[in-house]
């Protein structure tokens, strides 16, 4: 017998006016997995994910959670489901045990209960210390942690996370990570949206990546990636130096033409195995070119998106994008971790 | 750079789920209970007050409202309408109880709407809770609001030389009776607020409504004195119901019709507004 899926949505639309910010989306989410929503801004996570969490009307198709109808049982829904959004959704002028004790309270706990199950989350996520201070002090990582602390309260099956770590440092990052995987080993499942590549790739059992509100791809990390290469070496050229030629090298050790930028005297290589790097520099090196920098660099989500979509995360040569923004912009400077190797 | 290896949910095991989705299910219910909706209620209003005390500039208008509109309108229309202040004052504390609880029910309306755009409440439209309680749980903790913007406007009264007839149960009476209506009215606003798009929209449509309900009534001067239809308007206009029950009650410590007519007011704003509101919240979704 197979597990009832946590999420099924079969031809999801939203629509803004004339815009479709969700348009066609089917899903289907497995009990126990973490499924990334991945994503640029705009491109109708968020409006997805608020549908499934019976916090805005369906307009087509339909979404059952544990075979719960969302439209048509939402009470139902929203005693199986945790919400944490991308804006914390706790109360400013409370502090944080106050906001776990109201939230419990509301979900029918006794009042002892809610203080204890208060207690018990905020030394889970490490905020025991800053349990009597109001949130209005509390720093962004410390508000995510409560966020996501006050949609466990009841052991919710179904946790929807909305870019849980976007705007958080890389150390808190990693804390939210270790605690989302820390919630499925507990059984939970998790639908996360993101817009970090990297992200996806570190916790999600599977990916879909979601366009102007279609889904363009779905599938495991590692599938989405070989669509674009693990890794790409950049290489600064020294000034003057011979740029044909360092093309020829590369090409001969790698059999792959390099993406150049000629003004500025940068290749940009694909690389499916990051030691093949060596390589490149020992060849370029013989051939006497000269090398001002270089870098390894994981695929972006603009990479990834102009493999799937033929364009970037904001380009949108139609209509001109929904999302308005301007290239770049999207391109989260923490998904382009990029190593110094040499000098 | 080789993010594959370490990649940690390759290797992660897969228990046992601790929480099993069918016996949840299972547990769900198809909707809330009295007894649930009356706990999260108080639950909202406990919010509410814990709010209320740290910010207690939400209190300025209505500690200072009664405070300067009794000495202003005093001083100002005394001596014109009643001959002199003193003699005025019986006709004008009644008068700004209304006003002030209205004013305040107008608090009530533009402090949702602000409550609203807050992230919190996206939590509290994503938990399984009644949609009545975030809107009546403000309103029981603005009981409060009431009591003190009422109680203030005799305390001024009284330093100004108010001496009401119907001494200290009279003045009680009228009290509840203002702290009444004003939960009544402040429904009406607490709709607005669930309708306007801003803080400041509620604010604009609420005066809008406040000014001539207040003004064309028996608040600060004997309707006889208005032209017929004018007349006619303040006698239907509930604001005046109000006022003549609380003169009735605080001057004269009787209790007339026209604080049957105040309630049956209430009571028809509530059984109207109530409904709406909770209509219109959960169309926000």
């Amino acid at each position: 017998m197979t597990a009832m899926p946590a999420v099924q949505a079969d031809g999801l639309v939203k629509k803004f006016g004339d815009v479709r910010a969700v348009d066609q989306i089917d899903l289907e989410v497995r009990q126990g997995e973490i499924f990334g929503v991945l994503g640029p801004n705009g491109a109708g996570k968020t409006t997805m994910l608020k549908m499934l969490a019976t916090l805005l009307t369906i307009d087509g198709g339909r979404a059952e959670i544990f075979g719960v109808d969302v439209a048509a049982e939402p009470h139902r829904v929203r005693q199986l489901i945790g919400v944490t959004g991308q804006y914390a959704s706790v109360d400013e002028d409370l502090t944080a045990a106050e906001n776990l004790w109201l939230f419990g309270r509301l979900q029918g706990l006794r009042s002892a209960d809610a203080r204890a199950t208060a207690r018990r989350l905020l030394a889970q996520f490490g905020l025991g210390e800053a349990a009597e201070r109001r949130i209005s002090a509390f720093s962004g990582g410390m508000r995510r942690r409560l966020d996501l602390a006050a949609s466990l309260i009841t052991r919710p099956p179904l946790i929807f996370l909305d870019e849980p770590t976007t705007g958080l440092d890389p150390r808190t990052r990693g804390q939210m990570w270790d605690t989302i995987r820390e919630l499925v080993d507990d059984g939970c499942t998790v639908l996360l949206t993101t817009q970090y590549l990297d992200e996806a790739d570190q916790l999600a059992d599977r990916v879909c990546v979601i366009d102007q509100g279609r889904k363009v791809a779905e599938g495991t990390p590692d599938e989405l990636k070989t669509q674009v290469g693990d890794s790409t070496l950049q290489l600064q050229l020294a000034p003057g130096a011979d740029q044909a030629r360092a093309r020829a090298v590369v090409r001969r050790v790698l059999g792959e033409e390099p993406v150049t930028t000629p003004e500025s005297g940068r290749l940009n290589v694909p690389l499916d195995v990051a030691d093949r790097a060596a390589d490149v520099l020992i060849a370029l090196r013989e051939a006497g070119v000269g090398i001002a920098s270089v870098s390894v660099a994981k695929p972006t989500l603009d990479e990834v998106f102009f493999a799937l979509t033929g364009h970037g995360t904001a380009a949108d040569p139609g209509a001109g994008g929904p999302a308005g923004a301007v290239p770049g912009q999207d391109t989260p400077s923490l998904d382009h971790t990029t190593t110094e190797m040499a000098r | 750079m080789t993010t594959v290896l370490d990649d940690p949910t390759a290797a992660r095991p897969r228990p046992a789920p601790a929480t099993d989705p069918a016996a949840a299910v299972a547990r769900t219910r198809a909707r809330v209970g009295v007894g649930d909706t009356l706990t999260q209620i108080l639950a909202m209003a406990w919010r509410a007050l814990k709010k209320m005390r740290r910010n207690p500039e939400q209190f300025f208008d209505v500690a200072l409202q009664p405070l300067l509109f009794t000495a202003m309108f005093a001083y100002v229309f005394g001596g014109a309408i009643s001959g002199d202040v003193h003699s005025y004052l019986p006709l004008l504390i009644p008068g700004i109880v209304a006003q002030t609880v209205l004013t305040t029910c107008m608090a009530t309306g533009t402090q949702l709407r602000e409550d609203m755009d807050k992230g919190v409440f996206d939590r509290f439209r994503s938990l399984p809770m009644s949609r009545l309680a975030p809107l009546a749980g403000p309103m029981v903790a603005d009981l409060l609001r009431y009591l003190i913007a009422a109680s203030l406007t005799y305390v001024m009264g009284l330093i100004l030389g108010y001496r009401p007839g119907g001494g200290v149960l009279g003045v009680l009476g009228a009290i509840l009776l203002a702290v009444l209506t004003g939960w009544a009215i402040a429904w009406a606003f607490t709709w607005i607020g669930t309708v306007a798009r801003s803080a400041r929209g509620v604010q604009g449509i609420s005066m809008m409504i406040l000014f001539p309900l207040t003004f064309l009534s028996n608040a600060f001067v004997p309707s006889k004195t208005m032209p017929g239809w004018l007349e006619t308007f303040t006698k239907v206009n509930p604001v005046s119901h109000l006022v003549s029950a609380t003169r009735d009650l605080a001057n004269n410590g009787v209790i007339t019709g026209q604080v049957g007519w105040t309630l049956l007011t209430g009571f028809v704003v509530v059984v109207i507004f109530m409904p709406l509101s909770v209509a219109s919240y959960k169309r926000h979704l």
